[in-house]
């Protein structure tokens, strides 16, 4: 295999290498940055260079000059001299379009492209809201100095095209094979995480080692890292508690077996057995992670809490006594395992379908027996899929601040810990910092050992050829685990269910079960008005604002998402496992954390983006993009490149490739990805919670108001209307995106679970 | 051309192709951050637009969240003012300058905790409402378990009620910080101190928020749940087999306030919205909305079912000494040191 492989890339790529190429090629070339750097005059000369308040009617008054006047005009009447330096770079990346020699035109326009980059983003952060932004300036400059808005279209714009030109130099100049589209798709992603993802991370981390005055001060960090209810161990010995970071790292651990597990059993039955009931199994793995935080939570106290339901009838008809076992670590386990396992299950049901059925039937014509054959066949096969799921349930569990929260007891975990230094009683935005990075910390282990874990082995099962094979019936006692563990969670996750819906018809569950509508009525009542209908409910405006952000948030992060998986399996560059461990970031650190990261990041020039719906697709995209990543690679890593190859060897450019090879046998993970992200941007809370503006409420902070409040009956009615939307959407990205097909025989009834 | 093309497409939807509301400053509008229940801050607003015409803008959170909020924006402030939720945090706020001085014409009508909290700021802050600490049981658990009722804060000290108490933690919250600083007054710090511990013996557990064991109570997780009475009576009012009790060794309370943020983009509609909220037609909206505090205006009627602060043996209330930062930051650290972590 790999002797084909290299033969294949030694002559596949005709477009490797542009300088070796002559005369011919090189025109070609030329061509090619020629649209960009046009789009890059346009964006300076004009378009509008500031952000615009596009409600405003006197938005474009004065164009090109004013409010809404475009970078050249600016800087060339004087308003904004500081935006003139810009012209050099532009300038610079003319001449190279004009340049004839390839190496020359590609140096050139790597300088202009950095250079542009460098003296638009310097401009931005010198000149500020209110002045010079750095006191050297200040003094070297004298006077408060000039202000300015936050970056708009044309500066946005320009930053892309600039961004772009200097990654088309690379490509010229041998980058990834002298692949464009490759480089600058590196070059977004890498740009796109360092905006918004390190900056606004970066600038919380960094008061993990001030004082409450903002001066450095090492030794307090020092003292907090290192503090007793970090890290104590008195649980081992005595009756006493054990450190925060050991109750998270315990209960992640605990979690993601539980979810991998179960998401394992849950694939399984749905891909490998005639089980009847798959449709309606499929819907209760999917349920957890589409019902908004504090229901489960709350469902499992009416359940087994002291006066639950359950409890009261073990107490009457066994004699059970009632306690409060629910609050603590049983309690947030138990949610947690509820809420994470269809994680694990999308990730794996995917790597399942993918494990080549010939693979399995060799080992069988080799006379080994079914478990055999399950165990040293299909299970290493499984690796990659089955530490991805791990590593996401530990992380969500890491990360998770609404179970935690509700069920909580006085077991504590890091990140309501975090939570309550942001917001608490006593604030300490230092202590949340550097809670936040004994938090990250772990990730990073977790991420370490699950790299460690599934090595350097080829997981290679779906290649070019059709496989003729039959997935084999599970082993009898594999099945009988599966349904051993699967079915009783499933009976589990529908009583909960069966709760939540009931509780939006009765007046207060738990107590008073009278039938009724007020809750609905309350929340979504839709009147005959003069002008047609009107949405009278208190809950129509953060329902519609939610609709709006998820559906925007959820193709961003399949496409950003899925663009990264491929780029960490299917390219080599340096600092590739650099580049993998930040794109997890955001989705380690509390969404608190993000939250308040983002207002200090993006509340101020040049960067303004506070108060718009924008804020909130983007916290959802770079949150929820680690899960499409990580599926992206898990699904990968079972794809044999050389069917890439076989596609660029046809003189198929990468994108034509990825778009028509990579891409259909991606399905499964585009599914996970859209469905994961959609349900996200409906149901996450913490971070949201600071983006908020009156405008755009998110239903889910609506929510938790009404939980607040003890409104138990509107929050659960509110979060059944999104069960529902949610379940829509799922069945609707499940026709959108259709079923993979993998060449594989279907005599048995094994039809693929899309709904995964 | 044709990929660069699509790779720009891509990121032009991802960054720039979206027509979204910019930040509002235009005239005529008033940002509002509201720290109480929702279905008070909601007529309030209505009530205020159609009374003068201003456009409210209304974001509800709590008043832990609005601080970090207001704190994390002061570079560039969206909110024009800060209406309600528990004085602590408005207090620190005043305390580290984000919000502004105000001499409000409406001062004169309000009761004198109103004025001491104003006084206490230094002009940064008024009190707007007020509600006593207490504690409420469950009458049928109590009932049920036959125990006496509990009317004191040394009642709850009975071995009877072991793990039957429920209080939030005062780390996480400013009701059980309330609490801590209640008994500090009350009993003198080291007295306090024992009475914790002791107490901490029948506490079930320490939640994170601070009306959580009021419906802990009402739904009979608990038997005795600690928190403000208006945050008991709601439960009650909605049904709950539970009776609030104002401890009879006198109580703590807290003074709901109001600030004008510094900076504030709408500074003449702020200070519109401050002198509207302090006047009688305005604080009664909020019995409707079964809020049941005390309003801060004399004038205003007091909801018949709110608990009378008359019939509440109310204890004269340091917010000045118990609200600063580094007196509050001491007390946690010694309940932490020495409560919190006791074996039962």
């Amino acid at each position: 295999m790999t002797a084909i492989t290299e033969a294949a890339g030694g002559s596949s790529r005709p477009r490797s290498a542009g300088e070796g190429r002559g005369k011919r090629r090189t025109g070609a070339e030329s061509v090619r940055s020629g649209p960009l750097l046009l789009a890059a005059w346009i964006a300076y000369a004009l378009l509008p260079w500031y952000w615009l308040d596009f409600q405003a009617p006197a938005g474009m008054a004065g164009y090109p000059l004013g409010p809404a006047g475009s970078g050249l005009a600016l800087a060339l009447s004087g308003k904004a001299w500081w935006l003139a330096p810009i012209l050099i770079p532009l300038i610079v990346a003319t001449v190279a379009w004009r340049t004839a020699d390839p190496l020359r035109r590609n140096g050139l326009l790597v300088f202009a492209g950095a250079l542009g980059l460098w003296a638009v983003l310097k401009q931005g952060f010198v000149v500020g809201l209110k002045g010079w932004n750095f006191a050297w300036v200040a003094a070297l400059m004298g006077g408060p100095g000039p202000s300015q808005a936050g970056f708009g279209l044309g500066a946005g714009l320009l930053l892309l095209c600039f961004l772009l030109l200097m990654c088309q130099g690379l490509a010229g100049r041998g980058w990834c094979r002298g692949d464009a589209f490759i480089v600058s798709a590196v070059g977004i992603v890498v740009a796109l995480i360092l905006l918004f993802v390190f900056f606004p991370v970066s600038t919380i981390l960094a008061s993990a080692f001030q004082d409450n005055a903002g001066h450095l001060d090492f030794a307090l960090f020092v003292a907090k890292i290192t503090d007793q209810s970090i890290w104590g161990l008195d649980c081992v010995t005595g009756r006493l508690r054990c450190g925060v970071a050991w109750n998270t790292l315990f209960l992640g651990v605990l979690v993601g077996v539980a979810t991998t597990a179960l998401g394992l059993a849950f694939a399984l039955i749905a891909t490998r057995t005639d089980f009847r009931l798959k449709g309606a199994l499929r819907i209760l793995s999917i349920l957890p992670i589409i019902t908004p935080p504090f229901v489960i939570g709350l469902a499992l106290i009416l359940l087994f809490g002291r006066s639950g339901a359950v409890t009261a009838w073990l107490s009457e008809w066994f004699g059970i006594p009632r306690s409060r076992w629910i609050y603590g670590l049983p309690g947030i386990f138990l949610a947690q395992a509820l809420a994470f396992t269809p994680i694990a299950y999308m990730v794996l049901v995917g790597v399942v379908q993918g494990i080549a059925p010939s693979l399995e039937e060799a080992s069988q014509t080799l006379r080994a027996s079914r478990w055999t054959t399950f165990r040293t066949v299909t299970l290493p096969l499984l690796r990659p899929g089955l530490a991805n799921a791990f590593l996401l349930g530990f992380v969500e569990s890491l990360a998770d601040f609404g179970n935690p929260l509700v069920l909580g007891g006085n077991f504590e975990v890091l990140s309501t810990k975090i939570f309550f230094a942001v917001v608490g009683s006593a604030t300490d935005q230092g202590r949340a910092a550097v809670l936040s990075l004994v938090l990250l910390a772990f990730t990073l282990l977790a991420f370490w050992a699950q790299q460690m874990w599934i090595g350097k082995k080829v997981y290679v099962t779906v290649g070019g050829k059709g496989d003729a094979g039959l997935p084999l019936p599970l082993p009898k006692r594999v099945a009988v685990a599966c349904y051993a563990t699967a079915l009783p969670w499933a009976l589990f996750t529908a009583s909960v269910y069966v709760l939540i819906l009931v509780g939006g018809f009765v007046r207060s569950l738990g107590r008073d079960y009278t039938i009724t509508l007020d809750h609905y009525l309350s929340g979504f009542r839709i009147e005959q008005g003069a002008g047609g209908l009107v949405f009278s409910g208190g809950a129509w405006d953060s329902f519609f604002a939610t609709l709006e952000v998820a559906a925007m948030a959820a193709p961003l992060t399949a496409v950003i998402g899925l663009l990264t998986g491929y780029l960490l399996t299917r390219q080599r560059f340096a600092g590739l496992r650099a580049f993998e461990f930040s794109t997890m970031l955001s989705f380690a650190i509390p969404g608190t954390v993000i939250g308040v990261s983002y207002i200090l990041a993006f509340n101020v020039p040049p960067f303004e983006l506070t108060g718009t719906a924008l804020i909130l697709v983007i916290c959802f995209v770079f949150r929820n993009m680690p899960v499409g990543v990580r599926s992206a690679v898990a699904t990968l890593s079972q794809i044999d490149k050389s069917l890439d190859e076989a596609s660029l060897t046809l003189g198929a450019r990468s994108w034509t490739t990825l778009r028509l090879v990579v891409l259909p046998l991606l399905r499964p993970a585009i599914l996970a990805t859209l469905v994961y992200s959609f349900v996200r941007a409906m149901t996450a809370v913490s971070a949201v919670i600071f983006l908020v503006s009156a405008k755009y409420n998110m239903a889910t902070t609506y929510i938790v108001g009404r939980v607040e409040a003890g409104e138990f009956g509107i929050a659960i009615a509110y979060a059944s209307v999104l069960i529902v939307v949610m379940l829509v959407a799922i069945l609707g990205f499940d026709r959108l995106v259709g079923k993979r097909k993998l060449g594989r025989r279907e005599a048995p009834p094994v039809t693929v679970a899309a709904g995964g | 051309m044709f990929l660069t093309r699509r790779a720009l497409g891509v990121a032009f939807s991802a960054g720039f192709s979206i027509v979204l509301a910019g930040p509002v400053a235009a005239q005529g509008q008033l940002t509002v951050y509201c720290s109480v229940q929702e279905e008070w801050c909601r007529p309030m607003m209505a009530a205020f637009e159609k009374e003068t015409g201003i456009k409210v803008s209304m974001t509800r959170k709590s008043s832990g969240e609005t601080y970090a909020q207001v704190k994390a924006e002061s570079a560039n402030p969206r909110g024009d003012v800060w209406w309600g939720g528990t004085g602590d945090p408005h207090m620190q706020a005043a305390e580290e300058g984000l919000t502004e001085e105000y001499k409000s014409p409406k001062l004169t009508e309000l009761n004198d905790w109103a004025v001491r909290q104003w006084e206490g700021s230094k002009g940064r802050t008024v009190g707007i409402y007020s509600g006593a600490l207490g504690f409420a049981y469950n009458t049928k658990l109590i009932a049920e378990k036959k125990l006496p009722e509990p009317k004191c804060w040394a009642d709850l000290l009975d071995p009877k009620l072991k793990d039957e108490v429920q209080v939030a933690d005062p780390n996480s919250s400013g009701t059980s910080y309330t609490m801590l600083a209640t008994m500090v007054q009350i009993m003198g710090e080291q007295k306090a101190f024992e009475y914790l511990k002791a107490l901490h013996k029948n506490i079930n557990q320490y939640t994170k928020s601070g009306a959580a064991p009021a419906k802990a109570t009402s739904l009979g997780e608990t038997t005795v749940g600690i928190a403000f009475l208006h945050d008991h009576v709601m439960m009650i009012v909605d049904g709950a087999p539970m009776k609030a009790v104002a401890p009879c060794e006198g109580t703590g309370y807290e003074i709901g306030s109001m600030s004008i943020i510094k900076g504030a983009k709408n500074m003449d509609n702020a200070k519109k919205f401050y002198d509207w909220a302090l006047t009688p037609a305005a604080q009664a909206l909020a019995a409707p909305a079964k809020s049941f505090q005390v309003p801060s205006n004399k004038a205003t009627p007091i909801p018949p079912q709110a608990p009378k602060l008359a019939d509440i043996k109310l204890i004269n209330f340091d917010f000045a000494k118990y609200g600063s930062s580094d007196e509050r930051k001491r007390l946690l650290a010694k309940w932490d040191a020495e409560v919190k972590n006791l074996p039962k």
